[in-house]
């Protein structure tokens, strides 16, 4: 309300500088009333909302004329949910960050700009190129980018190398194929006197979001889940299928993984437990395990099938169309500074999110902080083998058939084979009208 | 014939601010989520148009649908009677005279007071495989893990026993208040008579109660639709919808899949659902109800 106030009273302000022929006067007001609202999500654990606001703090002091309302708005999908209704209730904000593949559900609602229609300076258009090319797949669309990376992460493997060297394995040499993690992953199972399992081999999260670390396991066997127009899926693939064939077996023939799925929620506390030796997880997680663990542990690469390979994941900044000019350009700024190598930096060092431009690695920060903590830079050499992450038209809707598939195979309700066509054949009937 | 007209405008001036706030979130929803119903959901590509009963067809059509509603018949099965015996059981308990009984009654009644997400939140790490409570119990007893929130198996047991555990205490209440109000003349005719305790709760007490149980059974039925907070927390309605509640698949229709117009299908039939129960509850058991 105050603000209103002011906004209403600069603008009589204004006007009254206007009719007096006051213009240079006028124009100063004018400029510093621009005011963002921003919706961003959290995934992982941690204290980020700290960290983000710490960061909004320090742009405010070098843009005295930008105003950012960061607002924390619970996990990904709550995010989206929360700026969709701010949207539809009028009060919109002008950006936020959003998951990187809500970005067909923007662009059917037509809610997004495009930043190449946004950007004008040669400077922008090459900010535009700055990112790592794997993280930019899911925000851009025809040709055009939409989201800009912002936390980013992939999945890496944390092993635990006391674990390793109980089990008689070497630490510095984690599972580098599906085999080698079948192999590893017996010998580091362990059983109490009675016969019960202790330690596990290693945890793949399955709830959540199994899809995702479905598309590593999926893109390690040489297929990747959709095309790029998000159009068509390919959960019926033969390489698909036998990357969910691998993933139950994990279980069922090999033991080396419990039975059901696994929870997203609780499996970095099951690590730290050190009730498995191995998990899957998020990149985002780092700094947390790192200031957790009390054994030593260690961060590798996915394991490859036919390749190594791992979908890119996390949030995007994207720009709303319900914004003024003047604000969409302030977004912009507040978007570049976010971005710069220097913040880069200092947020990927705070959450483990992966520095999402090859320049932050050069800066003197990150780069001190990759050479004393070489874990940090698994995500980044990784990137090389990255793709996107399953994004399609009706993008909730074909997730949640992959999810059910996925859950339905690794507890015993299907086969994978099954699982997979039925929602490879519910998936077309959805997409076909897109094609 | 003038006073009358005023006692009338009198009396709708008295309904009008309940009235209006009944039909502006009540009955005006309802019948906006009927009409929605019958189109289809609006994009920026295609405008909505009127499909008739298309969304009702696509919706026979839908396992996943039919699988919810079965869940939600086994929880409604699996929570309703046992948090209704379990709080008279409770009430019975703290009625008598005991010593620290308002220690007790606060322990019973403590579920109820905290939130159902952090409720859930506590209850996802006793049933963690390995590192959880229930775990580490079932091992003291030389039992292996299980991995009670992935298995579509014991899953939605898993869920009935933490909604039985936060619901009969809440249910407790209001048996403790009836209780109270019934005379302990009664207790000491039924004595002298010589009947047995059991035969004065069977014949005498419980008769008694039937008021507050008709109450409770409306609220526990209405609750087994209506909670769904702690399926964000535990399962997502997972894993494979083993879980999953129809409450909980309208917010995914609604806010993961944009589909609106499904989601107000759905709605329509959990509205009809629960229409069918009131009704058959008020007129089946109300005559058989013996009020004082």
């Amino acid at each position: 309300m105050t603000s209103r106030l002011r906004r209403q009273f600069l603008g009589i302000a204004v006007a009254m500088g206007i009719g007096c022929g006051l213009g240079p006067l006028a124009a100063l007001p004018a400029s510093a009333a621009t005011e963002l609202t921003m919706y961003y999500p959290i995934a992982v654990g941690g204290p980020l909302t700290k960290v983000i606001d710490g960061l909004v703090a320090d742009f405010q002091k070098e843009h005295p004329d930008i105003k950012v309302k960061a607002v924390y708005a619970g996990n990904y999908n709550d995010a989206r949910i929360k700026a969709l209704a701010a949207h539809k209730a009028g009060q919109p904000a002008q950006l936020s960050v959003l998951f990187s593949i809500d970005i067909y559900e923007l662009i059917e609602q037509d809610l997004i700009y495009a930043f190449d229609d946004i950007v004008s300076t040669a400077e922008e258009k090459a900010w535009l190129k700055a990112f790592y090319p794997a993280l930019m797949e899911n925000g851009t669309y025809k040709g055009k980018v939409y989201g800009i990376p912002f936390q980013r992460s992939t999945i890496v493997m944390y092993y635990n190398k006391d674990a390793f060297k109980e089990a008689g394995l070497d630490p510095n040499h984690p599972p580098a194929t599906w085999q080698e993690m079948v192999d590893m992953g017996r010998k580091l199972v362990k059983k109490d006197a009675s016969g019960n399992i202790s330690r596990w081999g290693v945890m793949i999260p399955s709830t959540g979001y199994p899809y995702w670390m479905f598309g590593a396991l999926t893109m390690q066997n040489g297929q990747v889940l959709m095309n790029p127009d998000g159009n068509v899926t390919h959960f019926g693939d033969p390489a698909v299928v036998g990357a969910l064939e691998y993933w139950v077996d994990l279980s069922k023939k090999h033991k080396v993984m419990p039975e059901g799925t696994v929870e997203w929620g609780t499996l970095r506390q099951n690590f730290l437990e050190g009730k498995t030796a191995m998990m899957w997880h998020s990149t985002g997680n780092l700094t947390a395990v790192k200031n957790n663990a009390k054994f030593d542990f260690g961060v590798a690469m996915l394991p490859a099938s036919k390749r190594r390979g791992t979908p890119t994941g996390g949030g995007n900044f994207y720009i709303f169309k319900k914004s003024t000019p003047e604000e969409r350009k302030a977004a912009l700024t507040f978007i570049k500074w976010m971005t710069d190598p220097e913040r880069t930096a200092k947020w990927s060092i705070a959450t483990g999110y992966i520095g999402t431009r090859p320049d932050a690695y050069k800066t003197k920060l990150l780069s001190d902080y990759v050479v004393k903590f070489p874990p940090a830079a698994v995500a980044r050499d990784q990137l090389e083998f990255a793709t996107a992450e399953l994004s399609t038209y009706q993008t909730g809707r074909v997730r949640k058939l992959l999810d059910d598939a996925i859950q339905a195979a690794l507890t015993g309700g299907k086969t994978p084979k099954e699982a997979l066509g039925s929602a490879q054949a519910q998936a077309e009937r959805l997409l076909k009208p897109y094609r | 014939m003038h006073e009358r007209r005023l006692a009338h405008v009198y009396g709708w001036l008295l309904l009008l601010p309940a009235a209006v706030l009944l039909v502006a979130f009540t009955h005006y929803p309802t019948v906006a989520t009927l009409y929605d119903s019958l189109f289809s959901t609006a994009t920026r590509l295609r405008p909505s148009t009127f499909v008739g009963l298309d969304n009702y067809r696509a919706l026979g059509a839908d396992p996943v649908f039919w699988q919810v509603v079965q869940n939600n018949f086994w929880f409604a099965v699996g929570t309703v009677p046992a948090s209704i015996a379990l709080a008279i059981a409770m009430a019975l308990w703290v009625n008598g005279r005991l010593p620290g009984r308002a220690l007790v009654r606060m322990a019973y009644f403590t579920p109820t007071v905290l939130p159902m997400i952090a409720v859930a939140n506590i209850w996802l790490f006793f049933y963690t495989p390995e590192i959880g409570l229930l775990d580490k119990l079932v091992a003291a007893f030389g039992g292996s893990s299980h991995n009670w929130l992935g298995d579509p198996s014991t899953v939605l047991t898993c869920i009935i026993a933490m909604t039985i555990w936060k619901e009969a205490g809440f249910f407790m209440i209001f048996y403790l208040a009836a209780l109270q109000s019934i005379s302990p003349e009664l207790r000491e005719a039924a004595t002298v008579e010589g009947a047995s305790r059991w035969y004065y709760f069977r014949r005498i007490l419980f008769p008694l109660l039937m008021p507050t149980t008709l109450f409770v059974l409306i609220n526990a039925l209405i609750n087994a639709f209506k909670l769904v907070d702690h399926l964000f927390i535990l399962t997502k309605g997972g894993p494979d919808n083993a879980s999953n509640l129809l409450l909980y698949y309208i917010y995914e229709a609604a806010f993961s899949f944009f589909d609106t117009a499904y989601a107000a299908t759905l709605t329509a039939v959990l509205l009809g659902f629960l229409a069918v129960m009131a009704v058959s509850q008020f007129f089946l058991f109300d005559r058989r109800i013996h009020y004082r």
